[in-house]
């Protein structure tokens, strides 16, 4: 099998308005013969769902959240960047691209990146007519602020709850559809299989969570929007309840995976405080705006930040990257951290925490200015820790955030099986091997309002399909298959809580594939998660029933697809000799310490083809040609 | 420290519920109630019983998920806090803290601590949007809007949808949360065009679902854990009135047209 990224000819500048006139057309007459199951509703699904749905499509949506209103996205708290140069401060299409593809360190396919940047200014104006409530200035024009990786004020933001209102903005979208019985929701319900008729994605077989019904859904194209798989490393600034099944379920039937080892350490999140610790809470980025990152210059330095004077304190991002200082991209910050609290110089408990320190700013501009751009992130901040981080700086560490990898999609967004398409955070397309901040909400709501719904007319114009029918023997068999796997869990009875395996996995993946990795390290991984996964299916004690609402289940499920995952992400990691982006191998790297890409060697899509149980996966390699960027080495110097 | 939970066990929406005690040994101040609970949990799998349901997603305060009773106060208490953000150093060691599940006709208990809260959505799939397609939309700025009615939007754009208002009334009422999308998208120009059809149709899902009048004795704004001001309810009364003076009748069981 090779891949075939249906990148349009053309200058960049032109491909996608030039693809958008070649790509088929289904008239609107037609369109509601074609059903479409989405699922997610998080950015991209949700506005993918309502945005079909206007169309005519029949959709069919489902998530695990007792809302769709609740799908993670919510919690992106900073911005959402476009290029729309409302402040005259040199920002164009082209620099977002730019910014992008140099952020994602020359690792992301340039046509998509273009495009993103193309329609990000769309995005805004949509928001905007839904009623999402972005800052405004006093002549009632919309307000910016500026992000890591970025020399311009681009980033479009609602206090700190961005991520909530364009998520409440595309739910609402899709509510009305909902209501005009144009979408049918499923919420409280998982995806467990996606089916395949002909080699193409025609429906999936899903479990209600709160009957464990299982059912089967058939359509003509299956869309998945279901994030990342941050939650690989148990401790993640996901919510509890994301996870991989729907990605790598499709992988095992035929979706070839792309870049799993990308993943990003956000530098800004609150330090870990002890065993019983089930999730990590992300302070924005945007907070480096403003805030000043340091920590002191002698080792285990035990003095109340306040007392530090300004000559023993290491402001280092200031020191080390001039240019960007605070505002340097996430995975340069992260390292810089790790570094520094390596070097015994770490703050708070277990010393694994970094300054964020607002004094300055509270002199600059006043404490109700600070309160104004950042307040209710202070409040998040003094009820997880107790302290007030107007009086003395925040501890901050990094900690894993989002994940770039995921199932390889060409140009029009479909992954390697026909009809399955794939958006947002569960693509793995745009952003490379690093995702600068405020662009996740972009890429999630491109995809969703403004690529897929003409991509997805172009398929179902090309290709005629039979429509498929949910008492086919291929749902039938998937049906079975899933129930034999419910079963097996419930059945082994064993002596470790479904938890305790996953806080395991976690732990090492986290230390051995985390903010740094070596060729030692991972080869251990790829001896201990098997074993791990063996020791899971012998000894995992599952709690309750099959036909019921059971949490601990849909957990053991989850985790059991962890287990599995996790080895093709350290086997992506092993074999990119490189470092690059999120990926920091510490045998490439340049004598002061930063990430060293091998272009020569590496400057391709890696996409695993899944081959059988056991069995180690095909490496597919999609070139990475640049047209229009020269590949140079990152410098926030 | 040591703790004596009471906890609301009910097996599914059939069955009838009661409050089953539980030690809770070694909690630290550290953890959120909710760490407090998994500790529980692993313990009671561990000993072959079924672990407490309770819904949570996020944790970090945003996605409206987690919902439970902590001593007969909707969040535990603690102003602007989710559940999922309450930590335990606000107790001490040797409380007895009963947990219950939200209490309210129109959010019937699916099992333990777990509820059904889909009548918001179907009152948000009633009006609760701006009835735009994807594409063709005005440049973003084209339209100003002055940053106090953007401010006064996004106050109440702020709810998360959790369901705690209702939990705290004594009539179960559901309006500051209907209030404050009325008021939301009636604050904004984009908004402003539909705003009559909006509130009367979401009223009227609103009152099917079975949820209460307002008190106006603000128990609501209480417990808000995005402190959503009562105010809105007033505006959400101003905007019923206007619209049904205007005689506006939206057509019967053909929610969101």
């Amino acid at each position: 099998m090779t891949l075939d990224a249906k990148i349009p000819g053309g200058p960049l500048a032109q491909k996608w308005d030039q693809h958008r006139f070649d790509m088929k057309l289904v008239n609107p007459a037609n369109k509601r013969k074609f059903d479409v199951i989405v699922v997610g509703t998080g950015l991209a699904g949700a506005s993918a769902a309502a945005s079909l749905a206007e169309l005519g499509y029949g959709v069919k949506a489902f998530c695990y959240q007792d809302s769709p209103r609740r799908a993670h996205s919510i919690a992106a708290q900073g911005g959402i960047n476009a290029a729309k140069n409302y402040q005259n401060d040199g920002d164009s299409i082209y620099r977002l691209f730019y910014d992008t593809i140099k952020g994602g360190d020359f690792r992301a396919r340039e046509a998509n990146v273009y495009r993103l940047a193309q329609v990000s200014v769309n995005i805004i104006d949509q928001c905007v007519a839904q009623g999402v409530p972005f800052a405004r200035e006093y002549g009632g024009l919309l307000a910016n602020r500026s992000f890591g990786g970025a020399q311009v004020s681009r980033t479009f933001y609602a206090r700190g709850q961005t991520g909530q209102q364009l998520l409440l903005g595309a739910y609402q979208a899709l509510s009305r559809q909902i209501g005009l019985g144009k979408v049918k929701m499923f919420p409280r319900t998982e995806i467990v299989d996606i089916v395949l008729v002909n080699g193409h994605a025609k429906g999936i077989i899903a479990r209600d969570l709160v009957t464990g019904a299982i059912s089967s859904h058939a359509a003509d194209a299956v869309v998945l929007a279901t994030g990342g798989y941050g939650n690989v490393f148990y401790l993640s600034t996901n919510a509890k309840g994301c996870n991989v099944t729907a990605t790598w379920r499709a992988c095992k039937r035929g979706a070839a995976f792309a870049n799993p080892c990308y993943t990003q350490i956000h530098p800004t999140c609150i330090p870990v405080s002890g065993d019983h610790q089930s999730k990590l809470t992300l302070m924005s980025e945007s907070l480096r705006n403003d805030g000043r990152v340091w920590v002191p210059k002698k080792k285990n330095d035990q003095r109340a930040p306040g007392e530090i004077p300004e000559e023993e304190r290491d402001y280092y991002l200031e020191r080390k990257y001039p240019s960007f200082g605070n505002l340097a991209p996430r995975d340069i910050s992260s390292r810089a951290a790790k570094e520094v609290c390596d070097e015994g110089r770490g703050v708070g408990p277990g010393a694994r925490g970094v300054y964020l320190d607002f004094a300055d700013a509270i002199k600059r501009i006043g404490e109700g200015a600070v309160r104004e751009r950042y307040g209710n992130l202070f409040d998040m901040y003094e009820k997880i820790t107790g302290e007030n981080a107007y009086e003395r700086p925040m501890r901050i560490y990094p900690a894993v955030h989002y994940t770039m990898g995921g199932l390889w999609v060409d140009y029009n967004l479909m992954s390697t099986v026909p009809g399955l398409f794939v958006l947002g955070e569960a693509n793995f397309s745009d952003h490379g091997a690093n995702r600068l901040g405020a662009s996740a909400l972009m890429q999630g709501l491109a995809d969703g309002y403004f690529v897929l719904p003409y991509t997805i007319g172009h398929y179902f114009a090309s290709e005629k399909q039979v429509k498929a029918r949910p008492d086919q023997a291929e749902f039938k068999k998937a049906t079975v298959e899933v129930e034999a796997l419910t079963r097996k869990l419930l059945a082994v009875n064993g002596r470790r809580t479904v938890n305790s395996f996953h806080k395991e996995l976690g732990m090492m993946m986290w230390e051995k594939c985390g903010m740094a990795r070596n060729q030692a390290g991972l080869k251990e991984l790829l001896q201990k998660i098997p074993a791990l996964r063996e020791e899971f299916w012998k000894n995992v004690k599952v709690a309750g029933q099959d036909q019921e609402l059971n949490q601990n289940l849909e957990h053991a499920g989850r985790v059991a697809d962890f287990l599995e995952f996790a080895e093709l992400l350290v086997l992506d990691a092993l074999e990119r000799n490189e470092s690059c982006g999120g990926h920091f191998r510490t045998e490439y790297q340049t004598d002061d310490g930063e990430a060293k890409r091998d272009d020569e060697h590496y400057a391709y899509v890696a996409a695993w083809q899944y081959t059988g149980p056991g069995q180690r996966p095909a490496l597919l390699k999609e070139p990475l040609v640049y047209e229009e960027v020269h590949m140079s080495t990152r410098s926030y110097k | 420290m040591n703790l004596t939970l009471k906890v609301w066990r009910q097996k599914d929406a059939r069955s009838e519920g009661r409050l089953e005690t539980y030690q809770a040994a070694n909690v630290l101040t550290d953890m959120s109630f909710l760490e407090m609970l998994d500790v529980v949990n692993e313990d009671l799998i561990a000993k072959g019983q079924e672990p407490i349901a309770f819904d949570s997603d996020c944790r970090e305060g945003i996605c409206g998920t987690c919902s439970m009773m902590i001593n007969g106060v909707a969040h535990g208490g603690l102003r602007g806090t989710t559940v999922c953000q309450l930590h335990m150093r606000h107790f001490k060691d040797g409380d007895t803290i009963v947990i219950e599940p939200w209490r309210a006709r129109a959010f019937p208990v699916l099992r333990d601590l777990v509820t059904d809260r889909s009548a918001f959505d179907r009152i948000i799939q009633a009006g609760g949007f701006v009835s735009v397609n994807t594409g063709g939309t005005p440049d973003a700025n084209a339209l100003p809007v002055g940053k106090m009615e953007a401010d006064r939007a996004m106050d109440a754009a702020a709810c998360i949808g959790c369901g705690a208002c209702v939990a705290a009334c004594k009539n179960a009422s559901a309006m500051l949360f209907v209030s404050a999308k009325v008021s939301h998208l009636a604050s904004l120009p984009q908004g402003y065009v539909e705003r009559e059809r909006r509130v009367l149709n979401m009223v009227k899902v609103m009152d099917e679902a079975g949820f209460g009048n307002c008190t106006v004795t603000g128990s609501c704004e209480a417990v808000c854990p995005k402190e959503i001001s009562l105010d809105f309810i007033a505006q959400m009364n101003r905007e019923y009135g206007k619209a049904l003076l205007r005689n506006y009748t939206p057509r019967a069981g053909k929610g969101g047209d």
